[in-house]
């Protein structure tokens, strides 16, 4: 692996690298860390010790329910609250007109904690405010410390934590490992459905493709005379008058006696209950993302926290005729098989966009999708990338928009670096793609402090 | 939710017995309920009580990572509530041993409850049938109002930490004594000591100048008494009155404040809404004594299940089960807090230290190391001691009086610190210190503690309400501020300011806000900042949010 990477390194340093985009390109190279799938089991807050692993907690985590009798904090299901969701979501429209600010808030990851194993769970979340001590505060100047029993030299190490590892408090990050299984499909759909209703994310315009799908609905749309379960009046009307004219019965058009009129058995015409095939469109999404070692942290739990919302924008608009397909890539591309895996798998590596495109046409071209699905791509990137001019990445992007209905790149900058300024946002500018192709083409750049309320403002305009 | 069977109770009635005989007391009446998970997702928003008012936000996943505690001071999952009579929850298949075990434990909180004297606000009534009625009052008055009570229980929350309970508790303990008036108060505990600066000689002589005159003279003696004083100190009478009109304007806390002097709360057509926040307002009062004897109320729990377990004959056969399931409550991890563990170690060391009579002056002032070590008068008073610090302390004074260096030392106590292993990446735990002090200090910090915001009644104005925020080295979390004023501007019916102090920024290391629902960033490792505090003002007007730099 690290030779490919240093080889791809040697390749590009014959073509000539500015010392800035050498720095990251040996960062990235040099760090020894893997894609793994985070250890299912879940090391939220242990602290490895001497004397065995130990979750850390805090004075008053301890309750007697936990301590004494083994019950484990309930945590309530989405289910066990969905049945007021749409009266939460009422109130909160009825807040906003009221002059407060909202205050639920969607697409909250949640764990509950099952010994030790998680689940991935959308929920409408809030939180109460107060006024309160900063608790990160303390944490950031260290002094206060934890308490601690047993032997022991002052100095001495007794036990270590992963530093990414990031809240003890037992919510996990994407990318980052944690969790075991997930619940995904279940609630993504009524995500959908609160994200389109209530941050009024646009309904699509066109769907475009139908197909004919193995559904069926039953209506009553086939005619038959004599017998049927509803009478067609005015088909039964027409055929009498009909049958009446030839029998010469009606010599008068402009002045009918309907109580002259003969009514054959034959000529009532009624309805009956069919099968009719059902067309709906239906979409296939791809979602890209850069695991490289670069996206540690905060970019990757923006972008995948954008993708987890557009995806279930897409499923309750396409009534979950939605397949999806999750690409990583680093340098090179890798389609895995289900959202857990795309959403744990860990950062490392280095980074070439074009990877992940080329591998989307060929899917595209290998199983004919093109025929039959409407086709969205989004991508999320931290903007580096070692094809600094995009050379490949750009001819892979033009093939794309031959067939995608949407592409979406969305770069997380990093804080600290110049803005609007990343490899991947200046190449797609610089190929004009942007403004030749607005329909096909979105690009949103966000930071690293991005909000909530700013990711979905930012899938309106990868969408729109 | 169903009462545990017949067989399960007689278990608990024979507890009861052998713990009033140990010297617990508590009332007599108790219920016991089985509960499932199901029973429990619905009981753990309205912390613990059946009967809690509804909310929305109940029916919400609420985030608590920032301040879960501080936010939520109740305990969620506590297995007793401290109601009359005590209601306790129970998992429906623990075998009988364990069983005793956690009725013991579950009777030692409920002998705390109604002896602690941090509790003496909820002895006089049950709280479970008094929310009984507040949840019916708030159901009848939000069909009347409709979502503005919501909005009223939301905002009156939002500074439910900021309840004066122990403006509450000194009213309780000092009631005055009838037989003296407030002048005579006045002049002994604040003109003499505070004012005149007497010494000891001199407020003595007036102490027996003032029982002689009341001695000679029962009814005219008093103003005999001062007639002579305000000859040669005329300010007394003025002082006086000054003294009691500051007294009477002192609110008690922010939520009461609100309630006498609101404009808009004082409209008739608003007045539903004062029930309402006092609804708040006592359910938060309810739950600050627990949240505040945490580690005593385990501890002293831990200390009485372990105690009475052992002797209590129905378990003989039982003693390895047990000593497995007591050993996981009661250890003391390697890292992090226990607060059973914590607390029944101190409750031992002091019964300990009482049956030596070491906790007396003649050992405190003890120089000799040696004498000290084999310190034993045998006072056989130990019990007797831990009965009443378990009456008259909170973890703030159990901690302050009795964690010290003898205490540390005997159960290998340390704080310890955190530091980056950049090479490993990983966060390494070490022995940091193994001084009392810094032991204690790091309970300190550890302990519930809500900012402290106070009126400023000269700053308020007829319109607008002036908080100061009394800064102890925290700063506030700047991301809560703004719906929290706005709530208290709704509630006050004017603008709000809110005077409190901030680190002034610093171009190194911008903080990034984390991200509703996602874990904070932590990409650097926390370094030591040279911090520069500014003063700042929030105003919110209008419902919109500004700030000064003062």
């Amino acid at each position: 692996m690290h030779s490919k990477l240093s080889k791809i390194y040697h390749n590009l340093k014959r073509a000539g690298l500015t010392p800035v985009q050498e720095e990251k390109i040996l960062l990235e190279i040099n760090d020894d860390r893997t894609h793994g799938m985070p250890v299912i089991g879940g090391n939220i807050g242990v602290v490895t010790t001497d004397e065995g692993d130990i979750r850390l907690l805090n004075l008053y985590d301890y309750h007697d329910l936990m301590t004494l009798q083994a019950m484990p904090q309930p945590k309530g299901s989405y289910v066990s609250h969905i049945r007021s969701i749409d009266e939460l979501l009422e109130k909160d429209r009825q807040r906003e007109k009221d002059g407060f600010p909202r205050k639920i808030r969607v697409g909250k990851m949640i764990k509950p904690g099952k010994a030790g194993k998680g689940k991935v769970v959308v929920v409408p979340t809030t939180v109460e405010e107060k006024f309160i001590h900063d608790p990160n505060f303390a944490e950031q100047q260290e002094g206060q410390g934890q308490g601690g029993s047993g032997d022991g030299e002052e100095g001495e190490v007794i036990g270590e934590q992963p530093v990414r590892d990031p809240d003890e408090a037992g919510a996990g990050g994407p990318g980052e490992g944690e969790g075991g299984q997930h619940e995904m499909e279940s609630s993504a759909y009524d995500l959908g459905k609160i994200l389109t209703e209530q941050f009024e994310l646009p309904n699509l315009q066109d769907k475009g493709k139908k197909r004919s799908l193995t559904r069926y609905t039953y209506d009553m749309t086939d005619r038959n005379r004599g017998f049927g379960q509803v009478l067609d009046k005015k088909a039964t009307l027409r055929e009498v008058i009909e049958t009446n004219i030839h029998l010469g019965n009606i010599p008068d058009v402009d002045d009918i006696d309907p109580s002259r009129l003969i009514i054959s058995p034959k000529d009532k015409i009624y309805r009956i209950l069919s099968k009719e095939k059902d067309f709906e469109s239906q979409a296939v999404v791809f979602f890209l993302r850069d695991y490289s070692g670069s996206m540690a942290g905060k970019a990757t739990e923006l972008v995948v926290t954008q993708h987890v919302l557009i995806y279930s924008w897409l499923l309750y608009q396409y009534a979950n005729q939605v397949e999806s397909r999750f690409i990583l890539h680093d340098t090179e591309a890798k389609e895995v098989k289900d959202f857990y895996t795309y959403y744990n798998s860990k950062v490392a590596g280095g980074t070439q966009v074009f990877s992940a495109y080329e591998m989307v046409n060929r899917i595209v071209k290998e199983e004919n999708l093109a025929a039959d699905y409407n086709i969205y791509v989004f991508h999320g990137t931290d903007g580096d990338d070692w094809d600094t001019e995009g050379k490949k990445a750009i001819p892979a992007l033009k093939e794309m928009l031959g067939y995608a209905s949407r592409v979406g790149v969305t770069i997380a900058e990093h804080a600290g670096g110049s803005q609007n300024n990343t490899e991947v946002e200046r190449y797609l500018k610089k190929s004009g793609l942007l403004e030749k192709f607005p329909k096909l083409v979105r690009m949103d750049v966000i930071n690293e402090s991005t909000d909530e309320p700013r990711l979905i403002e930012g899938i309106k305009r990868l969408i729109s | 939710m169903e009462l545990i069977d017949q067989h399960t109770k007689t278990i608990m009635e024979g507890c009861k017995l052998r713990a009033r005989d140990a010297g617990l007391s508590f009332q007599d009446e108790s219920l016991e309920y089985i509960v499932t998970n199901r029973d429990l997702i619905e009981l753990s928003p309205k912390v613990m009580i059946p009967t809690l008012y509804d909310y929305w936000v109940h029916d919400v996943e609420v985030l608590k990572e920032k301040g879960k505690y501080e936010l939520y001071p109740g305990n969620p999952y506590e297995t007793v509530i401290n109601t009359r009579p005590a209601i306790s929850f129970y998992n429906d298949n623990n075998p009988d041993w364990l069983n005793v075990m956690i009725f013991y434990h579950v009777i030692g909180h409920i002998d705390f409850f109604q002896n602690n004297l941090y509790f003496r606000h909820t002895w006089d009534y049950d709280f479970n049938g008094e929310a009984l009625s507040d949840k019916r009052a708030i159901a009848r008055l939000r069909a009347e109002q409709g979502r503005w009570v919501d909005y009223v229980i939301e905002f009156a929350r939002g500074i439910d930490n900021l309840v004066g309970y122990h403006g509450l508790l000194s009213k309780i303990f000092s009631a005055p004594d009838p037989g003296i008036s407030d002048k005579v108060d006045y002049y002994f505990d604040v003109y003499l000591q505070d004012i005149a600066k007497a010494n000891i000689s001199k407020y003595i002589k007036e102490l027996e100048r003032y029982n002689a005159a009341i001695k000679e003279d029962p009814v005219m003696g008093e103003q005999r008494f001062f007639s002579r004083i305000e000859k040669r100190h005329p300010e007394l009478g003025s002082l006086f009155k000054k003294h009691k009109e500051a007294k009477k304007q002192k609110p008690q806390d922010l939520l009461e404040f609100i309630m006498e002097n609101s404009k808009m709360l004082r409209r008739e057509e608003n007045q539903w809404m004062l029930m309402v926040i006092q609804v708040v307002r006592k359910t938060a009062l309810f739950f600050q004594p627990q949240i505040r004897t945490k580690i005593m109320n385990e501890g002293w729990a831990s200390y009485w299940h372990e105690n009475l377990y052992m002797k209590d004959d129905r378990i003989k056969g039982h003693e390895v089960d047990f000593a497995r399931v007591n050993a996981g409550v009661t250890t003391m991890p390697r890292v992090g807090l226990n607060p059973y563990a914590l607390g029944m170690r101190l409750f031992y060391f002091i019964e300990e230290m009482a049956e030596r009579g070491r906790i007396s002056w003649d050992y405190q002032h003890e120089a000799d190391a040696s004498r000290r070590k084999e310190y034993d008068v045998r006072t056989g008073q130990g019990q007797d001691f831990i009965f009443k610090v378990r009456e008259n302390f909170s973890d703030f004074t159990f901690i302050h009086n009795y964690v010290d260096q003898d205490f540390v030392t005997a159960n290998k106590l340390f704080v310890a610190g955190r530091r980056l292993n950049e090479k490993k990446m990983v966060w390494e735990y070490y022995v940091k210190s193994r001084s009392a002090e810094d032991y204690r200090e790091m309970l300190m910090a550890s302990l519930y503690h809500p900012p402290h915001i106070e009126v400023d009644l000269e700053k308020t104005k007829e319109k607008s309400l002036y908080l100061i925020h009394r800064f102890e080295g925290k700063p506030l979390l700047a991301e809560y501020i703004p719906n929290t004023m706005l709530g208290i501007e709704y509630l006050w019916g004017g603008p709000v300011q809110l005077e409190t102090m901030e680190v002034a920024a610093t171009p190194q290391a911008p903080i990034m806000p984390a991200i509703p629902g996602l874990p904070t960033p932590q990409t650097d490792a926390p370094k030591l900042r040279d911090l520069k505090w500014q003063r700042v003002l929030y105003t919110m007007k209008d419902r919109k949010l500004s700030k000064n730099i003062l």
